[in-house]
């Protein structure tokens, strides 16, 4: 395992936890705890806690055949497994991408990106940045978390490499610069549409969905 | 594995050998407990009865990951029910980490195991001396699992109040930790 420096806020790692983030975010954050010892075990300790609660738990009386149609349920095929990690993709990326490799589309200056999902709760995009090359600069309505999947990234916040998260707000504009060796592959989550300064007028925003 | 708990011991004979009894036991241990943490997270009867089947079934499916150096069945089970709980909630389900890889292969470390349900033991002593307010609002944030901000609009409390009440709850249960196995 890689020495990952960026990690996922405590905030946004309790809205993963009780279910509130947004679909996007989910997938970023499941990608990094896939990624990131560190991060998997502050879940698994919180775990721990709430097994506590469930073993002390007092318990509810279930139906009076309950245990019964349980036992029998073990015989029953199981449900086929979702997609598996393949290459550099943790598995949440894979059932984004339907278990297939990426379809990526050009964006110029031999950037690639595959829009993942995008609709009101935000979008979510895998992109890839040749060595030396930046992204677009852009500013968010909402928060961007952005994770490295391969090669690396440095912008006003540092540099990222494999499994490190940057988290940007509002009032960040920012531009990713892409670091020598392999191409840069990161998965980026927004939380509200993009808006870009350059390269895409805001106006096609809806329609590039980017 | 003497210091293993029952439950942690069972889960480990259905993990290697498919063992019905043993999911038999945890079975009558678990299913009652969860579905009083489904109830209190909301869920009608009869669903409840659903959902509790439902975790079950993946507990015997996904046996093969239980790793009792790094989880004690007890909190091993929270996190499947607490997933199925959440998805229920959602348009999309919750995106979930990697599996954990599967450990048939590795010699357990003893001591570790030990260290880990001593761990165990201490926070469940732990929780008990918590004073009432954080107790209840950890046991809101953990067995009712209530999103904070639910659990701010049915009080009426902002939700900065019950992050920072939560927070004081760990926090206090990470002193009392400290004074029980300095
Ligand atoms: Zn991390």
């Amino acid at each position: 395992m890689t020495s990952i420096r960026h990690h996922i806020s405590d905030d946004m790692l309790d809205a993963y936890r009780d279910g509130s983030v947004p679909h996007g975010f989910g997938v970023v954050i499941a990608a990094h705890l896939s990624l990131c010892d560190q991060c998997r075990a502050r879940q698994e300790a919180q775990d721990m806690v709430g097994g506590a609660f469930l073993q002390r738990a007092e318990g509810a009386s279930l139906r009076p055949d309950a245990r019964e149609r349980m036992m029998a349920a073990l015989d029953l095929p199981q449900p086929s497994p979702p997609p598996r990690a393949s290459g550099v993709f943790p598995a949440a990326v894979m059932r984004e991408l339907g278990g297939r490799p990426p379809r990526w589309r050009m964006l110029g200056g031999g950037i690639r990106q595959q829009i993942l999902s995008a609709d009101s709760d935000g979008s979510l995009r895998l992109l890839y940045i040749p060595p030396g090359k930046a992204v677009p600069e852009h500013g968010h309505h909402g928060r961007e978390l952005t994770l490295v999947l391969q090669g690396s990234f440095s912008d006003s916040a540092g540099s990222f490499h494999r499994g490190d998260v940057e988290t940007a707000n509002a009032e960040v504009d920012h531009q990713p610069l892409a670091g020598d060796g392999p191409p840069c592959i990161c998965l980026a989550a927004t939380d509200a549409p993009l808006r870009f300064h350059a390269l895409v007028p805001r106006l096609l925003q809806p329609i590039f969905r980017i | 594995m003497d210091d293993l708990s029952p439950q942690s011991r069972d889960l480990i004979a259905v993990r290697d050998s498919r063992d019905r009894a043993a999911f038999g036991r945890l079975f009558d241990h678990f299913a009652p407990r969860l579905k009083s943490m489904m109830l209190r997270g909301g869920l009608r009867d009869g669903s409840a009865d659903d959902v509790v089947q439902d975790v079950m079934l993946a507990v015997w499916h996904k046996a093969g990951q239980f790793d009792p150096h790094r989880a004690d069945a007890a909190g091993w089970i929270y996190g499947i029910a607490r997933n199925r709980r959440i998805d229920l909630a959602r348009r999309r389900p919750l995106a979930q980490p990697d599996d954990m890889p599967e450990i048939e292969s590795m010699e357990p470390d003893a001591a570790q195991i030990l260290a880990l349900q001593q761990e165990v033991r201490h926070l469940s002593e732990a929780l008990a001396r918590l004073p009432l307010e954080q107790a209840e609002a950890l046991r809101a944030a953990y067995f009712d699992d209530t999103p904070q901000s639910r659990i701010s609009e049915a009080t009426g409390l902002p939700l900065g109040t019950i992050k920072s009440r939560i927070r004081l709850g760990l926090e206090r249960l990470r002193h009392e930790l400290r004074k029980i196995a300095p």
